[in-house]
């Protein structure tokens, strides 16, 4: 457990989840990136400018953490960019499927106890695993 | 004002997300791969940042219940409650892209501050993924009420 950083990852959750809470305590909505993207690409759209918000806020994040000095790493991707399309693909239409992601479903949905998201967050999280089983250690990627 | 705490939520998510080592796909990776247990390469960073994430709004979620927001007139609460294929379906082809990559929605999107190219593309094919679904979805309702008119006025005879 080399790469473990429980610190970091406490006070970064802890983090995460005051953002959960206060944008149920001011706004009365759920912080899941997923539904909130989704809300932005509606034809009828209302409520357009705070989901703008929220992801120019999320954005804005690591800009100001560069800027002051905090290291921030350009994201290593796989080299196959049909990988990186297949991913996204499958990442948009699976979250809009199942209506929510890590955000809405692991953190807000669990944190009010939703049946349908400790599911949805129990079989992405399974499937995930056996991904990453596969490609690391069966075909070697 | 509700704009401006939607940006100061999102802020502090993407703070989140940045402090825990979330933004980076790599260390997402390395909490997904179990098999690396025994050899202790595996990073349960994760599992803290959801439990840490799960008390705080778990509290706030809790202090919501008993009051109206202060920003709107209602709380906009999740009415859904039924655990149905699209759910499972869903979940199961998400959970095959994060594998792939190591990249869910919010640090996608975070990390578009970076201007990586590959992260762009990501963001992209994203939401053609998910426009994809409501195209798809829309049309399938669509031809499922027109079934369902046709088998009503057969049946009217």
């Amino acid at each position: 457990m080399a790469n473990f950083t429980p610190i970091s990852a406490a006070i970064g959750g802890a983090l995460i989840g005051l953002s959960a809470a206060l944008l149920m305590l001011l706004n009365g909505r759920i912080a899941g990136v997923t539904g909130i993207v989704a809300g932005l690409l509606e034809p009828q759209g209302n409520g357009r400018a705070w989901r703008a918000a929220f992801l120019l806020g999320l954005i804005a994040a690591p800009v100001c953490a560069a800027l002051l000095g905090y290291p921030v790493q350009v994201p290593q991707l796989p080299q196959s960019m049909i990988t990186v399309v297949a991913a996204g693909l499958l990442v948009g239409f699976g979250t809009r499927l199942s209506n929510g992601c890590t955000s809405g479903h692991g953190i807000c949905g669990i944190a009010r106890l939703s049946p349908r998201s400790l599911v949805a967050t129990g079989v992405f999280m399974s499937t995930a695993i056996i991904v990453v089983a596969l490609t690391r250690h069966v075909f070697g990627v | 004002m509700r704009t401006a705490a939607s940006l100061l939520c999102g802020f502090i998510f993407g703070c989140g997300l940045v402090v825990s080592g979330m933004v980076r796909p790599a260390k997402v990776l390395s909490f997904l791969d179990v098999l690396a247990i025994p050899s202790g390469g595996w990073d349960p960073s994760l599992a803290v940042v959801m439990a840490a994430a799960l008390a705080v709004s778990g509290l706030g979620y809790v202090l919501a219940r008993r009051s109206v927001p202060l920003l709107d007139t209602r709380a906009h609460w999740p009415t859904q409650t039924q655990i149905d294929r699209p759910l499972v379906a869903g979940a199961v082809l998400f959970g095959i892209g994060w594998g792939l990559v190591g990249l869910c929605p919010g640090p996608a999107i975070a990390n578009l501050a970076t201007l990586s190219p590959a992260v762009v593309i990501f963001v992209v094919a994203m939401v053609v993924g998910t426009v994809a679904h409501d195209l798809w979805w829309r049309a399938a309702s669509t031809s499922a009420a027109e079934s369902t008119l046709l088998q009503a006025s057969a049946a009217d005879g």
